[in-house]
């Protein structure tokens, strides 16, 4: 029997005339990503988008359209000519398989009738299905408040049988909420932040910063493995990787060294927004948490701040590690984040860093150096990499 | 100029290894388990390899089991031998300069229950005989050590511990891990008198993935995999017959060019000794140069340089080489050699192992001395700035 994968969308649907827009940019990044698995028909119909299954590996299918955002949930659901005795007949099967797979004990069914032409109405079916069920299997019993399952019949055009959803992130469609600069490390909570802007239907570009000879190629590597699981979910990320080891050896050389980690943050914030404004970027991203780290502290926010103009988005502002932890697991960036090449050689990490840097005294230190000169030569040898996910 | 001075890591099989796996991979291609004309063809071809490793060795063809590389033969010959001997006890010997693929197994044996002496070393490396000959009871079931030290090349007295072992009465087993000796020093298994002996492909221009264990006649040991019983028993799984061709032709190629390899090689290694100590300040050589050091290996500090840092310096300008420590944030992770040598922390931090093949030239020694001097000066500017 044929079968289709039903895709829900929720914060869309709210939309008023500019729903078809969002709509159809659902339709297109969700056609974009099945386009690894085959030629697979996507379409829009009553408030939904469908996929017909054909013989395409189901669970591929599911697996790639919930890590689209903008999607709410799916389900695998049969589809055939709605004719009452039918109906029965394919929600046995389907019931059939729940105990086989899941163990299930109790049910309950549920009937949507959008097709007023039907003879029978909703809560008729319902019955008639659930009786038929009832009739053919042991062991099985009705449960209306807490059942182990709900076989949900719909029955428009044609009729659809279905059980299980499956929850995607939600979110907006990718690319209908403008553009931001990420500034991505090889860490566990910037890949996190710029997945969390991404899902809010925002172009990501990514910026990394290295310190080649002194960090090793494997790190860039590494950030590299990190853009590619994002683009995932974002489609191709156009990676700008810096090296500015210059700066380094000139903060290094001329400013007091606990200052070394807070007026290199202020260097990566300025050639962010450098790079984002090229980029026709309105905002920039980064994975910053208060406290975790000591360029993480309040004043020193305030202090790397205030070396850009543009919006900076800190999604994990006010979360804890654990849950950025849990995130980072759950979008898949984990495994990689944690392995242990760094982006910063300890050379450069001073054994007590400024907590409490003050502006005026931040700003003293930064014009011992020619800044300019230092950030605009960093930005000519950008490397500019491409990440897409591979087919 | 692309100078690769790692080739105690591994190093480029030669031409002749390339061609002989060509000719497995394209006409050769049969299982010698087969009954077949096919199988029978590749069955000679191993037979030859096993002769030529043999004979670079010194031992009798039915002396060498094939084996899937370093690791395995190690793990083989300490796992199997104490299985198959398990009457000579529970006591067992080694050093703590061992690779891992032997010290990892003596660690998994300690919680097994084995009492395990792990040997000093002083400062050069050595072990001390007197250390070893107390340390040997009458329920010593195994003795593993290397011959040459992957990190910093000292060679142990494989020679005087086999004497020191004749003259016992229960005589443990003795397992040698030759990966760093074979084709680099020159010995025979006719004149040592080791029991279990482990080499490996890729260190001597072979291919990666096949090492040998030879097993002295006579020798129990039990085998570690099971399957269909190729190599008499020992080492079952479909051989790996492109790599044992590669390893045979490599071995023989090694053995027959032993002496001017050596002599080639010293004179690199020396070159580039001078050529630093003359040039560079604030340095400390690390093990052995002269008398029992191999000819491949140079392990030299550069202080208030991280060794991490120079590698990746000098792989910009084509220089590849390793280092004995790994820099990370968190925590730093040093040599378990360099430290068991009594190496301070700040020399660890700028170790660098240079390692030779007899392909390597005196240009190529002279481009990577003018560049080492280059790097080290301008990152002890950083340095020196902090």
């Amino acid at each position: 029997m044929e079968k289709v994968l039903i895709v829900r969308y929720g914060e869309i649907s709210l939309k008023g005339l500019n729903r078809p827009y969002f709509e159809n940019k659902l339709v297109k990044n969700i056609k974009n990503v099945v386009r690894k698995l085959g030629k697979l028909n996507v379409y829009k119909l009553h408030g939904r988008i469908y996929i017909d299954l054909e013989d395409y590996d189901i669970d591929e299918v599911i697996d790639t359209v919930t890590k689209v955002f903008g999607v709410v949930s799916v389900s695998v659901a049969y589809i055939f000519d709605a004719d009452i005795d039918k109906i029965c007949d394919v929600a046995l099967e389907h019931i059939k398989e729940c105990i086989e797979e899941d163990g299930v004990k109790t049910f309950k069914v549920e009937t949507k009738r959008a097709n007023k032409n039907f003879p029978l109405k909703s809560p008729e079916v319902s019955r008639k299905v659930g009786a038929y069920i009832l009739k053919n299997t042991d062991n099985l019993t009705v449960d209306v408040h807490n059942p182990d399952v709900i076989v949900n019949i719909e029955v428009r055009d044609k009729a659809y049988v279905y059980s299980r959803k499956i929850e995607g992130f939600g979110g907006m469609p990718y690319g209908t909420g403008g553009k931001a600069m990420l500034l991505l490390s090889g860490g566990i909570d910037s890949p996190v932040a710029g997945w969390l802007v991404a899902k809010r239907g925002v172009i990501i570009e990514a910026v990394h910063y290295h310190s080649y000879p002194f960090t090793s190629d494997r790190a860039k590597e590494k950030v590299i493995e990190l853009a590619r699981i994002l683009s995932q979910y974002c489609g191709k990320i156009r990676l700008h990787s810096i090296n500015i080891l210059n700066i380094q050896k000139a903060i290094n050389e001329k400013c007091p060294a606990d200052e070394m980690t807070i007026l290199s943050r202020r260097f990566m914030m300025a050639i962010a927004e450098k790079i984002a404004i090229k980029r026709k970027c309105s905002a920039l991203i980064t994975g910053e948490s208060i406290g975790q780290v000591a360029s993480q502290t309040l004043d020193s926010l305030l202090v790397t701040n205030s070396a850009v103009k543009l919006p900076v988005f800190r999604p994990l502002i006010a979360m804890d590690k654990i849950d950025i932890v849990s995130l980072s697991k759950k979008i898949d960036t984990y495994e990689t984040s944690i392995l242990p090449y760094e982006d910063c050689c300890t050379v450069f990490l001073p054994d007590r860093p400024v907590t409490k840097p003050k502006l005026e005294k931040i700003i003293k230190s930064e014009q011992l150096l020619d800044v300019e000169e230092l950030i605009n030569d960093a930005i000519r040898n950008v490397e500019v990499i491409e990440v897409e996910i591979e087919f | 100029m692309e100078v690769y001075l790692d080739n105690a890591a591994t190093t480029k099989p030669r031409d002749e290894v390339i061609d002989i796996i060509n000719k497995s991979f394209n006409e050769c291609y049969g299982n010698p388990s087969s009954l077949h004309r096919k199988g029978v063809e590749i069955e000679k071809m191993i037979k030859k390899a096993r002769k030529q490793v043999a004979k670079a060795l010194g031992a009798n063809d039915g002396e060498i089991y094939f084996t899937s590389g370093g690791t395995e033969s190690n793990n083989l010959a300490i796992l199997g031998a104490l299985e198959g001997n398990k009457r000579l006890g529970k006591h067992i010997i080694t050093t703590k300069i061992e690779h891992p693929s032997v010290l990892n197994v003596f660690n998994a044996l300690k919680e097994r229950g084995y009492d395990v002496t792990y040997l000093k070393v002083d400062s050069s490396g050595l072990i001390d005989l007197q250390e070893f000959k107390n340390s040997l009871r009458d329920d010593t079931a195994l003795v593993s050590i290397m011959y040459v030290n992957n990190e910093v090349g000292t060679l142990q007295p494989i020679e005087d511990i086999c004497k020191i072992l004749r003259s016992l009465k229960n005589k443990p087993i003795f397992h040698v891990d030759a990966i760093q000796a074979f084709g680099k020093i020159d010995f025979s298994l006719k004149r040592l008198n080791v029991d279990l002996l482990s080499i490996s492909g890729h260190k001597i221009c072979g291919p990666k993935g096949i090492g040998a264990l030879y097993i002295k006649k006579g020798t129990k040991i039990k085998s570690i995999i099971f399957g269909g019983n190729q190599e008499s028993g020992i080492r079952s799984g479909t051989e790996n017959v492109h790599g044992i061709l590669g390893l045979g032709v490599a071995a023989d190629i090694a053995q027959k060019n032993l002496k001017g390899n050596i002599k080639k090689m010293n004179i690199l290694k020396n070159r580039l000794l001078e050529g630093i100590k003359e040039q560079i300040n604030n340095i400390k050589i690390n093990g052995l140069v002269e008398k029992r050091s191999a000819p491949h290996i140079l392990n030299v500090s550069f202080l208030d340089v991280r060794g991490e840092v120079l590698l990746h310096s000098l792989e910009q300008d084509g220089i590849y080489v390793s280092t004995g420590s790994a820099c990370s944030s968190r925590k730093k992770s040093y040599s378990h050699v360099l430290k068991a040598m009594g190496i301070t922390e700040k020399e660890m931090e700028g170790a660098v192992r240079f390692s030779f093949s007899p392909f390597n030239s005196q240009e190529e020694i002279d481009y990577a001395i003018e560049r080492l001097n280059y790097h080290v000066k301008e990152l002890r500017k950083v340095i020196g700035g902090k």
